[in-house]
């Protein structure tokens, strides 16, 4: 197979949400021995990125975003390790570290958050539900994080967002980590108010938010 | 006379039924379910269930579960303040309360959604006293002028003060059950006088898909032990936390369910529980859960009536809806709510005065939707028959120029047969532009101003007022809270 084709039949099975074909593709190149940041930049990519259109559009709903978004996971699972051995460090968009926070169990928002983060090339460090807030700064230090991500469903659990960020100051790292939130009850003018660097309504607008931030 | 009948919505058929049933107690047995406090694990694994204690996983046997259905009562009964009002909760009843918990309040006179504080909450108690279509009250505004730590039990006490109506409440942490449940037996003068005659219902909801938090569960077999009824509220949203199909989510919110009946009844045998929910549509554009699409009601009537198969009170969240002002849709998916809740018999149907996905009480929105509840009980009233013979003595002595409006038969049945709006138009074109072409949150806000200028609170006595006080403030200090707002 040609390289073009293969990159089309990867962009094909992105665009598609077929995950075993995303997943022997990416075994196909690296059999092929195709320059890997060639196929992530010209196959993957442009899959996902055709996606978030189809999404603008009106024509993909969320359980198509979250297909591609896995397919996305799975190939890179084939990848990353030939990545490694060959010593090839891929272009990440940002580090984020990203969670529900203290006292919530609700984990649908930020798991979508959290996928599309990954598909669209920053690497994320999904810490679950029901987070302590000292772990997400553990969390980012250690990891070197650009992003820290609080989601919250509840009204009452929404203050952990804004405990966070004082647990920040206080510890002299505010401004070190941009901090996104998002959830049901948090809008742009919470994030102002708690000082946050941004919110965003869906995961799609995440990502964005996350790109402008990043400069990208 | 012929007797008449009482309009019945059904959406399943007897086997359609059973399957769902069977599916549920499939799923209970070999996959089993999540309950996340130990004293409900205590309670399966004596009744001989399995349980990994490390998953907090529970296997439960569907004879373990039918049993404790034999032993759930298929009617209950809730009194008002007074003790001397009797609501009957089961069979075809049907009861509105406003939608509870609401996080904001529309503000009439901005337009926008805000935080609600202790005046609001006063007024939304007395308004929701004087609508006589909302049987029920519920804790529906969470005042944000106190500490979140005493919210619960905050909402619970000027329900109290200020209303006579039984109250559909629920707790958002363990802690709090104790203090409800006190300022409840005050009203009543203790434990036992409160088991006898209910005062509230305890809202209970498990954790999607299969799971029972440790602060639900709690609150079951805490409200099992006094007495008072808990409402189970399964809420799979399609596609999201349940299946995508209508079907496959009431398998599972079946399952989640009959868990609940069962953790009330090895809590206390004969204990009060309803089978109830707020399942949702999800919305697969907007990762929303709108309360006011035909298939978020769909899976409501469809559960209402497996809850009603299985012999036990029903409750949904209908009569509510996801716009963010009193518009066309709010009183669309408002009316389609009620209209089909009523016709499904649910016997607790919560969601009046709701916007904005269950997250917005409006004061207005709960007059309009007063006046929808109206509707929705003459339709369940039915066509009757009235008189024998209906129509033929009325006609004797028939010419063009017979008076109907004279008619003592007239006289006799037209405010019986009909109804007459305050809030809905019914003017002339021309008698509408007089009045200034009020667009209908307009008339509605008139309408709670004059309630509020015009009835009194419906206070509690002193001595049981102060008694209150006393629970709510020697609460609020074991939570480190110095001070409440001034209390009206």
């Amino acid at each position: 197979m040609k390289k073009e084709e293969l990159f089309a039949r990867i962009e094909k099975a992105i665009i598609e949400g077929r995950k075993s074909e995303a997943e022997d593709l990416a075994r196909e190149a690296v059999k092929a021995k195709i320059d890997l940041t060639e196929v992530i930049e010209k196959g993957y990519v442009p899959g996902i990125q055709k996606v978030g259109d189809l999404w603008e559009k009106g024509d993909y709903f969320l359980p198509e975003l979250i297909t591609s978004a896995e397919c996305m996971k799975a190939a890179m699972a084939v990848l990353q390790p030939e990545l490694d051995k060959a010593n090839i460090k891929t272009k990440t968009k940002g580090k984020v570290v990203i969670g529900t926070v203290e006292g919530d169990i609700h984990d649908i928002g930020k798991n979508l958050v959290a996928s599309m983060l990954s598909a669209n090339g920053f690497d994320v460090v999904d810490l679950g539900a029901d987070v302590k807030l000292e772990k997400f700064i553990e969390k980012a230090e250690e990891t070197k994080a650009d992003f820290i991500c609080l989601s919250a469903l509840l009204t009452t659990t929404m203050l952990g967002q804004k405990k966070a960020i004082e647990l920040l100051r206080q510890k002299n790292l505010y401004g070190k980590f941009k901090v996104l939130v998002g959830g049901a009850p948090a809008n742009q003018k919470w994030a102002e108010e708690i000082g946050a660097d941004g919110y965003a309504e869906n995961a799609m607008l995440a990502v964005k938010l996350a790109k402008r931030l990043m400069g990208a | 006379m012929i007797k008449t009948i009482r309009p019945k919505l059904e959406l399943l058929s007897r086997r359609f039924i059973e399957k769902i049933i069977d599916e549920a107690y499939e799923i209970l047995d070999k996959q089993g379910i999540f309950v996340e406090n130990k004293e409900a694990l205590k309670l399966f694994s004596q009744a001989g269930m399995k349980v990994e204690k490390k998953t907090h996983r529970v296997h439960l046997k569907r004879r373990l579960v039918e049993k404790c259905l034999t032993t759930a009562p298929a009617v209950i009964k809730l009194y008002d303040r007074t003790g001397e009002r009797e609501y009957t909760v089961g069979g075809d009843e049907v009861h509105f309360d406003p939608g509870s918990a609401a996080v904001t309040i529309l503000d009439h006179k901005t337009g926008e959604e805000r935080k609600p504080e202790t005046k609001d909450l006063v007024d939304y108690c007395r308004l929701t006293e004087c609508l006589d279509n909302i049987h029920f009250q519920s804790t529906g505004l969470i005042s944000s002028d106190v500490p979140h730590p005493i919210a619960d039990i905050y909402r619970l006490y000027f329900g109290l003060v200020f209303s006579r109506k039984p109250v559909v409440t629920g707790t958002f942490r363990v802690e709090s059950f104790r203090p409800m449940k006190d300022l409840l037996a005050a009203v009543r003068g203790g434990d036992k006088e409160l088991a006898a005659k209910p005062l509230a219902i305890f809202d209970a909801c498990p954790s999607p898909p299969l799971k029972w938090s440790n602060l639900t569960t709690q609150s079951l077999i805490d409200a099992a032990r006094a007495g008072l009824p808990s409402e189970l509220i399964s809420m799979g949203m399609t596609g999201a936390t349940s299946l995508v199909t209508i079907s496959g989510t009431l398998v599972q919110h079946v399952a989640e369910n009959l868990c609940g009946v069962a953790i009330v009844q090895l809590a206390k045998k004969g204990a009060p529980v309803i089978f109830g929910g707020s399942p949702s549509s999800f919305d697969m554009r907007r990762g929303t859960t709108p309360m006011g699409a035909i298939e978020t009601m769909m899976i409501d009537v469809g559960y209402a009536q497996i809850g009603k198969y299985l012999n036990l009170p029903t409750h949904a969240y209908m009569g509510l809806s996801d716009a963010k002002t009193n518009d066309a849709q709010a009183g669309l998916e408002t009316g389609l709510g009620a209209v089909l809740g009523a016709l499904a018999g649910v016997n607790v149907i919560s969601g009046p005065g709701m916007l904005d996905f269950e997250s917005c009480q409006s004061l207005e929105k709960l007059v309009i939707d007063d006046e929808i509840c109206g509707m929705a009980y003459r339709l369940i009233s039915g066509i009757a028959q009235r008189e024998d013979p209906i129509a033929t003595d009325k006609f004797e002595g028939f010419t063009p120029e017979t008076q109907f409006l004279s008619m003592p038969h007239t006289k006799k049945w037209y405010r019986l047969e009909h109804s007459y709006p305050v809030i809905a138009d019914r003017d002339t074109y021309d008698a509408w532009v007089a009045l200034g072409k009020k667009p209908i949150a307009d008339r509605a806000s008139e309408h709670v101003e004059k309630i509020l200028r015009s009835n009194p609170p419906a206070l509690v006595e002193k001595d049981v007022r102060n008694e209150l006080t006393r629970i709510l403030t020697a609460y609020a200090k074991a939570n480190g809270i110095a001070s409440l707002p001034a209390l009206p």
